[in-house]
This record gives structure tokens, C-alpha cells and sequence, in this order.
């Protein structure tokens, strides 16, 4: 029981993880309906400028909650500059250009940020610190679940409940759900669909910024291709969730974290993957729009 | 037809100087003592072989300004073998045919293994500097054949060891990164485990190597109540792999490989890395003979040593002290001479085994103690 509880809390966290990331995928997809491959690159610098300012921080003799605090705000405002950019440089010129030339625009934006990164900072690990420290007093329990995967479930947690009351009930929340239904009805009652997919891009990179930090000083490791595994994941799991959907994306992460970490528990971590990816081809199988999305025929 | 016959010509005036070259090299070599030196000299594995056949020029420069070996002067035969068997085996036939006793290579693996059968039908002998295939000495196919390099179980075979004898292990976790280095390092320590009988091997997987965490198999070590993990694969993995058992408290101990030895791995994991073991070669760099022979290299050549060029100069070296001692260039006394004289090389006092394998080549334990790696003394 215990064990299944360990396996369970760690496959939760993973899958918080991923569902960070895979936000940021479903958004732009259920807006733009492209597939944002330099996401995961997002993610990555946002673990990357964690590691700055957190070492700043830490010099000038911040506090940790301080530290952790700041740094996870920074790194995410940060990498949303970086998301934007990205947006408008690489996807905007080409909204009119057929579906393909955006994608294969993500994915030199994907090798370029990676490279990018390799170059000013380095290609080799480099060391994250710890930024959440061991609650002590969770003594008996702590080899179940420890503090830092408590926070990554906690953050998680609150970032998804304020992503959805932020769509639900703000203003540019109803414009991002009028733009994903219909673009050019959108327009055409008067929303500013640009400013719209700015945000989308900004609240995606936002989320995977925080992911990047909090699982990194998790991990305690980051480089510079960390971006490419994680967002392969994430996008899988926004995949099996059904792309496009907010709820899908987190029920996709959390079902595919869970996946990997009992397959790896229960059978072997050599079928980590392939248990991860059968998964995925059934529920395609059987529900072709993922497990919450719609099914709709479409030209990809 | 007038321009076609020009051509002719020139063709008949350059084989004409070939003949003329060859023959005037077979008048030379009556009084030298031909050895082979065989790999790969061009193609993308030259960076493997060019060095090992600078450092074996280097070695028969030194010892003709020194008289030679038996009182001949000592000449190169350097072929070419791209590190492909099928080319290998003409090398071979080649080197044969040109009646040399010894040859230094071949590279790698693979096109040695081509070669050894032609060598071995000509009674020739083989040293290789890099061919790491465990076969190659253990099979028994090859009696020609020698190398200078530990085999590819060797580590394995070391940290199996040590994990048994000095550690006294009773319950081992074997892990490997699914690629072919660490996956095979991992499939001989198991393999080994299993026929010494004095542990028990509780699971053996590979990871994904990248993955976000490995929360899942560090519980799954935790569970199997194992008192030690090997694991076969390179730092990245095992600085996190490590770094999630110390986070939960286990004191399992780590044993891993030369893909683990190295300073990365410290500074990433910190204070985590604290007690791990690698094992890694043996340091040679305070042998005065290594220094030396780095040094001359770098002023013959302008450049630092490559890979296997301390490996390749001790195995030139190794096979010419064999020949001077045996007397002549005969099969039989060349081999008696390689196994039981010892000789100084930069990897330090060596002879070789029954089975063609270096004795005091190799790999030692290496224990991280303050942040350094520190050589383990059993």
C-alpha cells in the first residue's frame, strides 16, 4: 500500500509537470490550431533563467520563501517575453500561410532557442538548488512524499484552478474562448484576436516557465535539451487529453505520469515508454479526439 | 587514338617507377626487421588509428637511435583498414605477404577479428591498442592475439568485485541506460553476479535516458530492499538517480562506470555525490614514462596524445622488447617472450596472460570523498 502510495504521488507529480507544459500546447492549439513545437524550449529557459535569478537572490540574502517566490514570478514573466517573441516573430507573418509553414516554423524555433541556449550558457549539466527545503516536522511520512512534490502538486493545483476562473469570467478569458471557437466571427464583433493569441502565448509560457523551476529544483539538474523530452511528453499527454482542451490537457498529463510511474513500479522501467505510448494509440482507437476532446473531421 | 596512347604511356612510366620504388624497398629491407601496423588511417575512425601509428613511429625512432632490435633497424609497414573487416582481411594478407612477424592493431574491434584468422594461418601476431571486444581473448580462437587495453567486461568485472568482496553486497539493483555502452557494461556485471553465487541480483532494468525524474525506480530499489545499485550509463542519469536515494534517505551504496567518472557528475549531484563509487582507468599520469611519452609526442607532432596513443606506444614497445628478448622473430619464442617478460611501458609494468589480456592494465575504483574522485585501495 505504501509503495502504491509512493508510485501514486510520484506518477501525480510527473503528471503535474506535464500538465503545465501541455496547457501551454492545448491553448495555442485550441486558438491557432498550431502545434507549438519551441514550447518545450520555454519551459527549459524558464528552468534556465531560474537558476540566475535564484543564484542572484540567493546571494543578495533573500529568504527562501522569498527566493522561491521571486524566482518562480521572474522566471515566468521572463519566459513569457520569450513566448511572446516567439509568437510574433516566428507564427504571426505566416497566420494566413497554409497550416504546415507554421509548424515547421515552431520547429526551427525549437532548434534555434536549444542552440541559442547551448551557446550562452553551456551544453553540460549544470547543478539547480534545492529552492523548496525539507519540511522536517512531515517526518514519518516524508519517504512518501516529499516537500518538493508536495509543492509541484500544490502550485499545480493552484495555477489550474486560477487558469479556469480566468477563462471562465475575465473578459480577455471569454475573448480567448470566442477566438478558439470562431476566429473571424471573433474579429468580427470586435475582438482583437492578436492581443488575444499574445495572451495565450504569454499564460502558456507562464505555466511551463513554473513548471521548468519547480521540477528542476526538484530534480536538482537542468541543460540545455532538457525543453525537447518534456515537451514530447507534454504533448503526448495534451494528445490523449484531446488537444484543444483545457481539462483534457491536465487529465492527459495526470493519466500518462500515473502510466509511466506504474509501468515502471509494477513491470519494469524498460516498458516505461511503451506502456506511455500504448496507452495513447488505444485511447486514439477509441476515442479519436482524445479523452475529453470533441471529434471533428478534420484536414491536418 | 594518338592521345589515348599518351596515356598509355605515362600509365606504363608510373608502374614502371612503382616496380622501381617497391623493388628498391625490398633491397632495403634486408637488413631491417619489418613490424605491421594496421587500422583505420582515413575515414571517420582515423582519429582512432592515426595516433596509435605516430606513437608506434615514435617508439621505432627511439629504439633504431638506440641500435635497433637485434641489431637490425626496426621498419613500419603501416596499412590502412578504414576499421572495415572486409577491408581488413586484404590488410592483412598484405602485411602477410611482406613476411612481417608482429602486427600493432588492428583498431577496431570488428576488422581485428577479420584480420586475426589470416595472421593466425601465417603465424604472425597481433597487439591491438584499442580493440576492447571481450571475445577476442576469451573465446580461445585467437592465440596470436594480444592487447594493451582492458576489455569491455573489465569495469564490470571490477565492480562486480568490489561490490561482492569489498563492500560484501548481498542484494544488487542492476541498472543501465538502455545504450550500448551502458546496457553492455550492465548485461556482463549481472552475468557475473549471477555465476559468482554470493549475491543476488533483485532486478535489472534499463532507464530512460532524459526522463523527467526517476521517482518510480528509486522507489522500486527501495523496495527490492537492495544494499547496492551498479549502474552502466553515463553521468546525467546517475547524478539524479542518486541525488532522489539520498533525497529519501537510502544509504544504498552506487557503483558505476567510467561514463560516471567524471568531474560533471560531482558538481551536478554535490553533496548527494558524496560515497558513490566509479570505476575509471587506472591513473598512469604519474608514471615518468607517460609524461614522457606525451611530451615527445607533442613535439614530434605539434599535438596532445589521442585516445589510444599511450596504449599504442606501450604495445609497440611490448612486442619489440618480446622480439629483442626472444632472440629471433620466431612465432613460438615471440609469444613464450610476451607472456613472461616483463616490460616498462607508460601504462607501467605489464606482461601479457595465457589469454593475450595485459596484466596491470585496467581499471580501478574510484570513490567520490569531498568532492573528489579518489582512487579506492583494496
Amino acid at each position: 500500500m505504501e509503495y502504491f502510495l509512493e508510485l501514486f504521488l510520484g506518477g501525480l507529480t510527473r503528471g503535474s509537470i506535464y500538465a503545465l507544459i501541455a496547457l501551454g500546447y492545448t491553448m495555442v492549439y485550441g486558438i491557432i490550431e498550431l502545434i507549438n513545437f519551441a514550447h518545450g524550449e520555454i519551459y527549459m529557459i524558464g528552468a534556465f533563467t531560474g537558476l540566475i535569478v535564484s543564484t542572484l537572490l540567493s546571494a543578495y540574502g533573500f529568504g527562501t520563501f522569498a527566493v522561491l517566490l521571486l524566482t518562480l514570478v521572474l522566471s515566468a514573466i521572463y519566459s513569457a517575453a520569450y513566448g511572446f517573441t516567439v509568437e510574433k516573430i516566428a507564427y504571426k507573418p505566416l497566420r494566413q500561410a497554409p497550416r504546415l509553414s507554421p509548424l515547421i516554423s515552431a520547429i526551427g524555433m525549437s532548434i534555434f532557442l536549444q542552440n541559442y541556449v547551448m551557446l550562452a550558457q553551456t551544453s553540460d549539466f549544470v547543478p539547480f538548488p534545492a529552492l523548496i527545503p525539507d519540511f522536517e516536522f512531515w517526518e514519518p511520512y516524508s519517504h512518501i512524499v516529499s516537500s518538493s512534490e508536495l509543492v509541484i502538486l500544490f502550485a499545480t493545483t493552484v495555477l489550474m484552478v486560477a487558469l479556469t476562473l480566468f477563462i471562465r469570467y475575465t473578459r480577455i478569458g471569454k475573448a480567448m474562448r470566442a477566438t478558439a471557437q470562431d476566429r473571424t466571427m471573433a474579429m468580427l464583433v470586435g475582438i482583437n484576436v492578436n492581443r488575444v493569441i499574445s495572451t495565450t502565448f504569454i499564460i502558456g509560457s507562464c505555466l511551463a516557465a513554473v513548471g521548468g523551476v519547480l521540477i528542476a529544483s526538484h530534480i536538482g539538474q537542468i541543460n540545455f535539451f532538457i525543453g525537447f523530452i518534456a515537451g514530447i511528453k507534454a504533448f503526448t499527454a495534451a494528445v490523449l487529453g484531446g488537444i484543444g482542451s483545457i481539462p483534457g490537457a491536465v487529465l492527459g498529463s495526470m493519466v500518462l505520469g500515473l502510466t509511466e510511474s506504474f509501468a515502471t513500479g509494477y513491470v519494469s522501467s524498460d516498458y516505461e515508454d511503451v506502456f506511455a505510448f500504448l496507452l495513447l494509440v488505444f485511447i486514439l482507437i477509441f476515442r479519436p479526439g482524445g479523452l475529453l476532446g470533441r471529434f471533428t473531421t478534420q484536414k491536418v | 587514338m594518338k592521345a589515348k596512347r599518351m596515356r598509355m604511356g605515362w600509365l606504363a612510366a608510373a608502374l614502371a617507377a612503382v616496380v622501381v620504388v617497391g623493388m628498391s624497398g625490398s633491397v632495403l629491407a634486408e637488413d631491417t626487421l619489418k613490424i605491421g601496423v594496421a587500422g583505420a588511417h582515413s575515414g571517420d575512425l582515423a582519429s582512432y588509428g592515426l595516433p596509435i601509428a605516430k606513437a608506434a613511429k615514435l617508439v621505432v625512432e627511439e629504439i633504431n637511435a638506440k641500435g635497433g632490435v637485434l641489431g637490425k633497424k626496426v621498419e613500419l609497414v603501416v596499412e590502412d583498414d578504414v576499421c572495415k573487416p572486409e577491408v581488413a582481411t586484404n590488410t592483412a594478407t598484405k602485411l602477410a605477404s611482406q613476411g612481417v612477424p608482429v602486427v600493432v592493431g588492428h583498431v577496431c574491434s570488428g576488422a581485428t577479428k577479420a584480420a586475426l584468422g589470416i595472421y593466425k594461418a601465417s603465424k604472425i601476431i597481433a597487439m591491438s591498442a584499442s580493440a576492447t571486444n571481450p571475445d577476442l581473448t576469451q573465446s580461445g580462437e585467437y592465440p596470436n592475439f594480444f592487447r594493451t587495453i582492458a576489455s569491455d567486461d573489465a569495469q564490470a568485472k571490477l565492480e562486480v568485485e568490489f561490490a561482492l568482496n569489498t563492500l560484501k553486497l548481498k542484494k544488487i539493483a542492476v541498472l543501465h541506460d538502455k545504450g550500448d555502452y551502458g546496457k553492455g557494461l550492465a548485461e556482463y556485471a549481472k552475468g557475473f553476479i549471477e555465476k559468482s553465487g554470493k549475491a543476488e541480483v533483485v532486478f535489472y532494468e534499463g532507464i530512460t535516458p532524459g526522463a523527467v525524474d526517476y521517482s518510480a525506480v528509486v522507489q522500486k530499489i527501495k523496495k527490492s530492499q537492495a544494499d547496492g545499485v551498479i549502474f552502466g550509463g553515463y553521468h546525467p542519469e546517475a547524478s539524479k538517480i542518486v541525488s532522489q536515494m539520498r533525497k529519501d534517505k537510502m544509504k544504498t551504496a552506487f557503483i558505476s562506470d567510467d561514463g560516471v567518472k567524471d568531474d560533471t557528475f560531482i558538481k551536478v549531484a554535490g553533496k548527494f555525490a558524496e560515497g558513490v563509487y566509479a570505476t575509471g582507468p587506472k591513473d598512469t599520469s604519474k608514471n615518468p614514462m607517460d609524461k614522457m611519452v606525451r611530451e615527445a609526442y607533442k613535439k614530434a607532432y605539434g599535438e596532445d596524445v589521442g585516445v589510444f596513443s599511450i596504449n599504442g606506444y606501450a604495445a609497440t614497445l611490448a612486442l619489440l622488447n618480446a622480439i629483442q628478448k626472444a632472440g629471433s622473430t620466431d612465432y613460438d619464442a615471440i609469444v613464450k617472450a610476451l607472456r613472461t617478460e616483463y616490460v616498462e611501458t607508460p601504462l607501467g609494468k605489464i606482461k601479457f596472460d595465457e589469454r593475450g589480456d595485459a596484466i596491470g592494465v585496467g581499471f580501478s575504483v574510484y570513490q567520490v570523498k569531498d568532492g573528489k574522485y579518489v582512487e579506492v585501495v583494496n
